[in-house]
This record gives structure tokens, C-alpha cells and sequence, in this order.
């Protein structure tokens, strides 16, 4: 299908022998913002990993970008997600090591693209976070972090974004807000958004959603 | 961004932990450096100080104290030789050279040694100022001698009875400093040299002063030279025959005993070896400590960043860097203790070197560098990289998902 960012064919994936996923058939064209939806359990975050490539699903093909992932080598796959996929965790797992601006660095170096301190620099300042570049993650908010996180998993321009629950643990101003963010930023790289929840507050934000349960 | 400042953003994380790392790693090569450095000198010092003496012929009694005592000067002399017994030894076509040695007295410690000519040459010695000794009581000043007594050629001195400080001085007869000699790294830095007829001299005229029985009585005493006799005399072989035959033969008579300073010094230093053997067995094991101490660090913070790696590797990190981040962070503590360890070792043998050349005069500096700590340089951070390995082995076979999936 021309335009597609996923395309996914007779996809099964089992834990122990037990199916905790199946799809037959999903495409997401290019900059479409889709909810995967469903209980917990329902293989959610399953299907973020193979979309990002970090599992490899039982049986059927994962096609992102053009490039199935099946086909590739380990190290070509890792270099192909760090450019093409950003992924925003629930826990978020900031580097607690490294300032926000070094975790953002990080990711530009892990990526192999140029280091452009000064485009995160821009970055971070548009997300609201210009005075909080030289602070370790500990010291942020939950709020600032999740910026950060979401900082990071754009900096390199994704044509995909992937997320995991950024919304659950927040009340409604707060979730209302950083979906406000990620769309924003989804529309400002003109990438594809992929958002897993169990969140109903937010259903209604999106014409593409996509349940997920036993037996689909 | 890049591996190295990711791995030192880790380090500096955890400092503490690092820093008490670093310091195991650094004391156990600081300790094997200072026994490196002063076993090397101590040999190198050794071998200086017996060059050129294939024999050395005395009275009977302890093989290695009579090399302590008229090679290396430190031990008390085990008797004295009748001058007739030297000279018909010198006669012996199987020495090439004969070096006569009459101590007994000392002046602030240094030994009054009576001796001639070659024994200067010996050590190839040069004089800085004056000349030789010619006559009786004439006296020629070692470097070290000149630097603790600030005698000047012209200047007289008298020697004192015995070979350390204190004894009875003989006040009626004083020598006459005629030169002075310039360093050489060797014994004879540390030594008074004059005539072996000076030595005879001054004891002959003492034989009404002291009781000899009275001196007889203190075995600690050692019997100084009565005129017409030398404590030994240091032989140079005529050829390499004379190693198998002249020992024995000396041996064979009742009054002499011979006694080669190679055979000696080496047997001295494999009994010093057996100690200083232990301390490096311990010091080893202090090493292999900071190993096992960068591995469960290493281990331990693996479990706590078990997500850090996950993530990276989401971000586009491959297997094999997250391997080399952690084989960097134990590699840079390993650098950073081999380091400090080479810095401790080299300062502490110069205290120690310091501390000991006053209390012993004997010179050991820590500004010297030998060839056993590229050895152990490469060794310490081979234990660095070690202890790394099983951890950075585990983050390269991390299960990303699983552990993202964790909750």
C-alpha cells in the first residue's frame, strides 16, 4: 500500500505457547494518529515492541517504512529504529545519569545522526523546558519529565511515534495536555502517531482506533 | 555524546563507589611498584658493589658475613688474616689481581678502610679534588663522607675505635684529608680510604692503650687489625679455571676461608626474596580484590540500569556498543587506580628512599622507572577488563522487550 508507515500481515505473537496477540491485517498510513485500544493483557505493549522492533513477532510480517523488519540484520535493525521509530515509555526511563539535554544527545549519537546541541536546545525550549536542559531527570517533575521523554523520542525526527500509555496516570488537565503535546509534535515532523492505551478519556480525540482483545 | 562520556557520566554517578575502587586497584600497584623499585635498586646496588671481585679471601666464619663486611660494608668483619698468609696467596698464578682491605676504626659512623690504590679503580673512582693517598695517615674521603662531614682537603680528623660511632677515638694520631673522591654510585661513596701501614700504625701505638683481652671478651667486638695482618683481601681470578680449584684450596687451609660475593649476594637475595615474594603475593591478591570489587560494582549498577540499557538500545544502540560502555567504565577505573598507583608507589619509595639513606645510607630513589611495571601495568588493567567482561557480556545479551515489558 502506497504511503504506508506499518503494514502488518497475519500477525501472531505467543508467550510459553500461549497467544497474546493476533492481527490479520493493519496498515497506518503516512501521519495518520491512531489509539491501540483494550484491557490490560491484551498484547498493547506487545505490539508496540514489534512495532518498534524490539521483539520479533512469532509468525507474519512487520513492514515499517517500507522495510520489513524480518529482513534485516541485528545491527541494521537497532541503527533503523534509533532513525525512523521514537518511543515514548509509560515509566518514561530517562537516563538518570545524564542531564536532559545528554539524554537528547544521546539519542542523536545512538542514532548515528549529527549532534545538534543547538536544535535540542530548540527543542526543549519549545517544549518549556529551557531552564531544566542542564538538570539531571531526578529533579524535574513528572510534568518536565515526561517532556523530556517526549523531547527525546522526536529529536531525530521519527517518521514514527510510538506510546505507551501517556495519559493513565494523569489527571484529566494534565492528560489533555501531553496529548496535546504529542500530537503537536507528531504534526510538527509530520510522522505517523501510534498511541497504546486503556485511557477512554481520550477516545474521542481520534477518527483511527484500533481494539485489541482475546480472540481478535 | 559518545561511549566514553556516557561511561564517565555513569562513574561520576556513582563516585563514591568508584573512588573506593580506585583506591583498592591503586594500593595494591602502589605496593608491588615500591617492592619492584627497591628490589631492582637493591639488586642493581648489589652487583655495583661486588663488580670486578670474583673471591674474597678472610678468616674464618660466616661466607656471607665476610662479603657483608668487606664487600658491601655493612657487617662486622669475621677476624683478621696474617699478612704472610695474604702474600703467599698473591703468589698463586691463578690471581690476577689482589686487593688488601685493614679495617677497625670508623670517623662518624663511615669506615676507615686500609687499603691501596686498586681498590679506588676498582670501582673505577675519580677524585674530585687533591690526590691519592701516599703517606701514613693521609686520607682520601668517599662523596658521602664529605657531604655529612664537611671536611675539606687540608682539614685533619680523628678516626674513632670500632666500626660504628662511639668508640674510643684515637686522638694522638689524626689524618690528614689529601683529596676527595667524586660519586660513583657505589661503596666507596660511603667510605674513608687510606694506607693499610695508616691502620697498622695507629693500632700498633694503641696496643698499650686497650686491653686486648678485654676486647676478646665481647664477641660483638670486632677484633680490629693488629699490625701485620689484614681482614681480607678481594681477588681477581686469572682465569675462569681458578673459580673450580681456588676456593678449595683456600678452604683446605686452617686460618683462611674464601667466599665468592656472586654466590653470596645471590643467596642473600633469595632469602629477601622469600619476603619480598610474600608482600607481592599479597599485593596481588589486593589487586584481584579491586577486580572482584569493579565487578559486582559493575554487576550490581547492571541491575539498576537494566532499563538504561533497554532504552538505549530502543534508541539505536547495538549490542555491541552497550558492550563497549561498560568494558570503557571498567577499563577507565582501572586506568584511573593503575595511575594512582604508579603515582603512590614512586612517591612512597622516594620517602622511603629518603628515610633509608639516612638511617642506612643506602640509595633508593622513586624517580626511576623499571621494566616489571610495564608488566604490571598491563596486568592491572587486563583485571579491569576482566571484571568488566561477565557484566558487559550480560548487557549485550539483554532482552530488551522483557525488560521493558517488566513492571
Amino acid at each position: 500500500m502506497a504511503g504506508s508507515v506499518v503494514v502488518l500481515r497475519d500477525l501472531r505473537h505467543a508467550y510459553d505457547g500461549r497467544d497474546v496477540l493476533r492481527l490479520d491485517r493493519w496498515s497506518v498510513a503516512e501521519g495518520e494518529h491512531w489509539l491501540v485500544l483494550g484491557p490490560s493483557g491484551s498484547g498493547k505493549t506487545t505490539l508496540l515492541h514489534i512495532l518498534a522492533g524490539i521483539l520479533t513477532p512469532t509468525q507474519g510480517s512487520v513492514s515499517i517504512a517500507g522495510q520489513d523488519l524480518r529482513q534485516q540484520r541485528a545491527g541494521e535493525l537497532d541503527r533503523f529504529r534509533g532513525r525512523n521509530v521514537g518511543i515514548v515509555f509509560q515509566r518514561l526511563h530517562l537516563i538518570s545519569s545524564l542531564t536532559v539535554l545528554g539524554n537528547l544527545l544521546l539519542a542523536q549519537y545512538l542514532a548515528g545522526t549529527a549532534q545538534d546541541a543547538l536544535a535540542a536546545h530548540r527543542l526543549l525550549a519549545g517544549l518549556g523546558l529551557a531552564d531544566q536542559a542542564h538538570s539531571l531527570p531526578q529533579a524535574l517533575s513528572f510534568g518536565q519529565a515526561q517532556r523530556a521523554a517526549i523531547a527525546r523520542a522526536v529529536v531525530n525526527k521519527p517518521r514514527l511515534i510510538l506510546a505507551d500509555e501517556p495519559t493513565s496516570n494523569l489527571d484529566d488537565a494534565n492528560a489533555a495536555a501531553a496529548l496535546h503535546l504529542l500530537l503537536d509534535q507528531a504534526r510538527a515532523c509530520n510522522a505517523t502517531l501510534v498511541i497504546a492505551t486503556h485511557d477512554r478519556r481520550i477516545r474521542e480525540r481520534f477518527e483511527h482506533q484500533i481494539t485489541l482483545g482475546i480472540g481478535t | 555524546m559518545n561511549l566514553l562520556r556516557l561511561s564517565l557520566a555513569y562513574i561520576h554517578a556513582r563516585a563514591l563507589n568508584a573512588a573506593l575502587n580506585v583506591l583498592l586497584l591503586a594500593l595494591g600497584v602502589a605496593t608491588i611498584v615500591v617492592l619492584l623499585l627497591f628490589t631492582q635498586q637493591l639488586e642493581h646496588r648489589l652487583e655495583r658493589d661486588s663488580q670486578g671481585i670474583d673471591l674474597v679471601v678472610g678468616a674464618k666464619g660466616s661466607p656471607l658475613q665476610l662479603i657483608l663486611s668487606s664487600v658491601y660494608h655493612v657487617d662486622i668483619p669475621t677476624g683478621n688474616i696474617p699478612l704472610a698468609d695474604a702474600e703467599k696467596l698473591k703468589a698463586n698464578p691463578l690471581i690476577k689481581a689482589s686487593v688488601p682491605l685493614a679495617l677497625g676504626d670508623n670517623y662518624q659512623g663511615f669506615r676507615i678502610v686500609g687499603t691501596n690504590h686498586d681498590y679506588v679503580s676498582l670501582y673505577q673512582g675519580a677524585i674530585s679534588e687533591g690526590r691519592l693517598w701516599e703517606k701514613s695517615y693521609e686520607a682520601v674521603l668517599g662523596s658521602d663522607v664529605t657531604a655529612h662531614a664537611h671536611l675539606r682537603v687540608g682539614d685533619t680528623f680523628v678516626g674513632s675505635h670500632g666500626l660504628v660511632e662511639g668508640g674510643e677515638k684515637h686522638e694522638h694520631s689524626p689524618y690528614t684529608v689529601v683529596g676527595l673522591l667524586a660519586p660513583s654510585g657505589s661503596v666507596l661513596d660511603r667510605l674513608v680510604l687510606t694506607s693499610v701501614e695508616s691502620v697498622w700504625e695507629i693500632h700498633g701505638q694503641g696496643r698499650e692503650e686497650h686491653d686486648e683481652d678485654e676486647d676478646r671478651a665481647d664477641p660483638n667486638k670486632p677484633r680490629h687489625v693488629q699490625p701485620q695482618e689484614l681482614t681480607a683481601l678481594l681477588i681477581q681470578y686469572a682465569s675462569p679455571m681458578a673459580a673450580a680449584i681456588l676456593p678449595r684450596q683456600i678452604n683446605a687451609q686452617s686460618a683462611l676461608q674464601a667466599a665468592s660475593p656472586a654466590f653470596e649476594s645471590a643467596r642473600l637475595l633469595s632469602l629477601v626474596g622469600v619476603g619480598v615474594q610474600t608482600v607481592q603475593a599479597f599485593a596481588a591478591i589486593l589487586i584481584l580484590c579491586a577486580g572482584l570489587s569493579v565487578f559486582i560494582a559493575l554487576y550490581n549498577a547492571l541491575r539498576e540500569r537494566s532499563y538504561d540499557l533497554a532504552v538505549m538500545r530502543t534508541l539505536g544502540a547495538t549490542r555491541g556498543k552497550l558492550l563497549a560502555a561498560i568494558l570503557i567504565e571498567g577499563l577507565i577505573l582501572a586506568s584511573l587506580g593503575v595511575a594512582l598507583g604508579l603515582l603512590l608507589g614512586h612517591a612512597l619509595t622516594e620517602v622511603l628512599g629518603n628515610w633509608l639513606h639516612a638511617a642506612q645510607r643506602v640509595t633508593i630513589t622513586g624517580w626511576t622507572v623499571v621494566p616489571g611495571e610495564l608488566v604490571l601495568v598491563v596486568a592491572a588493567l587486563l583485571v579491569g577488563l576482566l571484571s568488566a567482561l561477565l557484566p558487559a557480556a550480560l548487557a549485550y545479551r539483554t532482552d530488551i522487550a522483557r525488560v521493558l515489558a517488566r513492571r
